[in-house]
């Protein structure tokens, strides 16, 4: 007696509450393994999945078992060669019945845990908590434009849109109900008759096929072959959407003074941006613009490694990202945001020039703007930054637009790891963002 | 029961190729039922034989191969574990899973070639069935009938509790209770469980204990300077029957601070510890009879013809893969292979019973030469576990084959030291320690519940015999120890005594962190 069932169309994905229980208790490990992860992509590479390692603490599942070390041992082993009872042999290296006392005791000796995420994974993780801020709404709520999707068919429309397949369908399955003659069905009575004819035998037959014909001739005449009733369109129906791509400028001050750990964290920030806002918009343009005393648009490899020197005039870089809007991105269809990274110095003369540019062009196009200062790792926390340290020119000056309903959002940082709570205090969700920030 | 019965040649092979069909599984199915009653004399459950897609495989390992499991956030671990190990192409899958259920449930994956499904349908449902039905400790461990209501009960209460106490709280007391499994079984049968009935008696078990409360922590008014009712040690052991080596048992019907729905959790994990108890000592047996069965069951097929040559040497491939196993110096060594060990057994458990030399009948005068291996095998499979089956049937022979050498490490010795090698002297001592390597007994650590401090502060008292001056693995003991703490609600205290000598060699002791109770 015996049955098969086939369980093939059973839904997979059993172990999927299991997984998520598993991610949710290994959260922490995860979440420090995917922003360690994220470090060593590039910015348009880190929106994937991919492998995760994290140590074993708070997954483990101990059990009571003998210590691996110690005591007396009795092991019996396949394959003996040479050995003849009484003789000594060394311990092996490592595990394999010998003791391995060495390995352990410094937690070195765990295995490291292995598995991999899959891209929604690990974005979720990256980025839980954040919310654009409130002020993207006004522009997203703007400029909307419509977007026509396929909503089913109709019995009237224009002929652009008759829907041939569904048409044809219906006519088939009228003519069928209806029993319209078929022409090879026709084409036979009438092969017939014509044979009939010319040998003029069986007169009877002959007229029996005529009147038959003249029927089937009859009935398809009044059963067309395509019915108005038939007749179907594709229907559209439009949907207000609202403008669904961004653009990203990242600015770099990239003078001498700008060290490599400098531009480092200022990548951080970047990647964490872009990838942030690839998940709101269906499209992220990035536009890489560094300055020295002049500015320029580069890519993101001579963004980032490319050195330069010159001295530090901030305002050119404005005035290129004015220039890019101006002819590739139009506020009424992109929305703008931009980072800016600087170690906070710049020509003196350059301040009001700055602040002019900033406050009267750019700020009124921008969904947001975000300042970071990075500085020296070692230098003090940036606890007394807010206190006793001196601000610096950069900071000052644009410390006086900052105000109620203006997007500009100012953070220092020092550390790689203070680049994610920054920025999480930039875009928590309301009410979030102060247990988060400092 | 006839044995070794001829029947006639078939002329033409039953399936070509490499693709199956529902079809060809069943005439497949057919013929191996036919040489698996008819000339082994197997004696099984009736089979269902499901076909899932390789992902669905790896959905079954990860909870532990049970058709349907409570969910638990371990089952999760392991499964991502497996699943790069897989993607990787580090590990191949199982080719089959089978459960001990009745009817008996065995999974073939849709992408195994039709002799494979012919391999894996003798495997697992002739051979594993064979050995579930009539193996003396599944008999009295584990209920084939009930398991699967059991399972779908288990899966529905623990997902209840979720709902009701929170994801967080069950799986507090799942972590706690897993951690101490391999201590939730009873290892001398008291009586059989009967699965089937486990959901009415969780509702009665409820009912009772709202009509009644634990009398065993009321404060029993005595006699002013009189003994108190729990001063007396023997008395209270009594009363609490101590010592108890089931621990989840223990805290499950004692421990004060738990709620109900916590004991009947301990109850779940308790009772699947207990299922999977005989498999835990049964690998060597249980995996070599399956070998040993679709082997014989398909060499006979293809000597009557009914498998072609092709479809017989992907077997012995597959078969000699299943078999392999390295020797000690070999990198690939990752100690003995039950798969081997077992089919190489029952193969001269054959050889001895039909073609013995002087050596086996002075060695098995019970059944050397009796012609008839088939009965000898089925009485093995029946009455032994892995420990006393080698201890009863492991030759000379079978020792010289895989050239065994029994290896003593002594920690105090700088060196390690061949007792035995397989040679005259030998053969009974490296018997004797194979045997013990396979005794769950002596495998595990030895640990009871000896006392409570009732009067006191509660505490609970544990101690591990230490056998051979191994300790427990220190950290992972404390951390189990917390779990207990947490479950019992108050302070735990475990002592490792020397077995031999009754020296106190080490103490441990942990306060609850969280009472789960609470």
């Amino acid at each position: 007696m015996f049955t098969i069932i086939d369980r093939r169309l059973n839904p997979k994905g059993k172990s999927l509450a299991n997984r998520q229980r598993f991610l949710r208790r290994a959260k922490e490990q995860v979440m420090r393994a995917v922003r360690d992860t994220s470090g060593r992509r590039r910015i348009q590479d880190i929106d994937g999945g991919g492998d995760i390692v994290i140590s074993p603490d708070g997954i483990k599942e101990p059990t009571f078992h003998r210590s691996s070390s110690g005591g007396l041992r009795d092991i019996v082993v396949p394959g003996n060669k040479e050995f003849v009872p009484g003789d000594r042999i060394p311990r092996p290296p490592s595990g394999g019945g010998g003791r391995g006392s060495e390995g352990a005791e410094d937690g070195g000796g765990e295995d490291e845990f292995r598995f991999v995420l899959s891209r929604e994974e690990f974005i979720d993780l990256f980025l839980e908590d954040l919310e654009l801020p409130d002020l993207a709404k006004r522009k997203l709520a703007k400029s909307e434009s419509l977007a026509w999707h396929r909503a089913g068919y109709s019995v009237s429309g224009s002929p652009a849109n008759l829907n041939l397949v569904r048409t044809m369908r219906n006519s088939l399955s009228r003519r069928i109900a209806l029993k319209r003659p078929k022409p090879d069905e026709m084409l036979r009575l009438r092969e017939e008759i014509e044979e009939l004819e010319k040998s003029g035998r069986d007169a009877a037959r002959l007229a029996e096929l005529r009147e038959e014909l003249g029927l089937l001739l009859r009935r398809s005449q009044r059963i067309p072959y395509i019915d108005p009733v038939d007749v179907r369109y594709n229907r559209f129906e439009s949907t207000p959407r609202p403008v669904a791509q961004a653009v990203m400028f990242c600015l770099m001050d990239v003078s001498g003074s700008m060290t490599e750990h400098m531009k480092d964290l200022a990548k951080r920030f970047y990647m964490l941006l872009y990838l942030f806002l690839t998940r709101r918009y269906k499209h992220v343009d990035v536009v890489f613009i560094r300055h020295t005393h002049r500015a320029q648009e580069v890519d993101e490899e001579t963004f980032f490694y490319s050195a330069e020197t010159g001295g530090t005039v901030v305002s050119t870089a404005l005035e290129e990202m004015m220039r890019v809007v101006k002819e590739r991105y139009s506020p009424d269809e992109w929305n703008i945001y931009a980072a800016q990274a600087s170690d906070g110095d710049n020509a003196l003369s350059d301040n009001s020039r700055t602040l002019a540019l900033l406050s009267d062009m750019i700020l009124p196009v921008c969904q947001y703007y975000a300042y970071i200062e990075v500085g020296q790792d070692g230098m003090a926390p940036p606890i007394t930054f807010s206190s006793s340290m001196r601000e610096s020119d950069l900071w000052r000056t644009y410390k006086t637009l900052q105000g109620e309903g203006v997007p500009l959002a100012m953070k220092r940082v020092t550390h790689r790891r203070e680049i994610y709570p920054v920025f999480r205090e930039l875009f928590a969700r309301d009410g979030a963002a102060q247990e988060v920030g400092a | 029961m006839t044995m070794l019965t001829d029947t006639p040649v078939v002329a033409a092979p039953l399936y070509e190729g490499a693709d199956w069909d529902y079809d060809k599984l069943r005439r497949v199915y057919d013929a191996i039922e036919q040489v698996a009653v008819k000339d082994l004399g197997l004696n099984t459950y009736a089979n269902q034989i499901e076909v899932i897609t390789s992902e669905q495989m790896l959905d079954a390992y990860s909870s532990i191969g049970m058709p349907l499991l409570y969910k638990h956030w371990s089952f999760g671990k392991h499964f991502a574990r497996d699943e790069v190990l897989y993607r990787k192409g580090l590990r191949g899958l199982a080719y089959e899973i089978v459960i001990n259920s009745n009817p008996c449930i065995s999974y073939i994956m849709e992408e195994n070639t039709m002799t494979m499904q012919a391999l894996v349908t003798a495997h697992a449902a002739f051979g594993h069935n064979h050995f579930f039905k009539n193996n003396y400790l599944f008999q009295q461990w584990t209920d084939a009938d009930g398991i699967l209501d059991y399972l779908e009960f288990a899966k529905g209460y623990v997902a209840k509790c979720e709902e009701r106490y929170g994801h967080a709280r069950v799986e507090r007391v799942l972590d706690a209770a897993h951690a101490l499994m391999n201590h939730g079984v009873h290892r001398y049968p008291r009586r059989r469980s009967d699965l089937r009935n486990e959901e009415r008696r969780e509702q009665e078990r409820r009912s009772h204990e709202e009509t009644t409360f634990n009398d065993l922590w009321r404060t029993v008014p005595t006699k002013p300077g009189g003994p108190s009712l729990f001063t007396d040690r023997d008395r209270r052991r009594a009363l609490l029957e101590l010592p108890e080596e089931n621990i989840l048992y223990f805290l499950e019907k004692k421990a004060p601070r738990l709620q109900g729905w916590q004991r009947e959790l301990l109850r779940v994990v308790r009772h699947l510890s207990q299922y999977f108890y005989p498999q835990r000592q049964t690998k060597v047996m249980n995996e070599g009879c399956a070998t040993w069965c679709h082997y014989n069951i398909l060499r006979r097929m293809h000597e009557r013809g009914m498998i072609t040559e092709g479809a017989w040497l992907e077997v012995l491939h597959s078969h000699t893969n299943v078999i392999f196993q390295p020797e000690f110096d070999d990198p690939r060594y990752g100690g003995l292979n039950p798969y081997a060990l077992g089919f190489a057994m029952m193969e001269d458990i054959e050889r001895i019973a039909t073609n013995p030399t002087e050596e086996d009948r002075y060695w098995f005068p019970d059944f050397a030469g009796s012609g008839d291996s088939v009965t000898v095998l089925r009485d093995a499979w029946a009455n032994f576990r892995d420990e006393s089956f080698i201890l009863q049937y492991m030759s000379p022979a079978l020792i010289r084959k895989f050239k065994l050498f029994h290896v003593q490490d002594d920690a105090r010795e700088p060196e390690m030291e061949i007792k035995a090698i397989h040679n005259e002297r030998g053969y009974r001592s490296i018997r004797q320690s194979l045997a013990r390597q396979y005794d769950v007994a002596w495998i595990e650590a030895d640990i009871q519940i000896v006392d409570v401090d009732l009067t006191g502060d509660r505490k609970l008292m544990l101690e591990h015999r230490v056998t051979n001056q191994i300790l427990l693995e220190d950290e992972d003991a404390r951390a189990v120890l917390q779990h207990l703490s947490d479950l019992w609600g108050y302070e735990v205290v475990m002592e490792e005594i020397d077995a031999a000598s009754g020296a106190r060699l080490k103490k441990h002791t942990v306060g609850p962190r969280m009472i789960l109770g609470a």
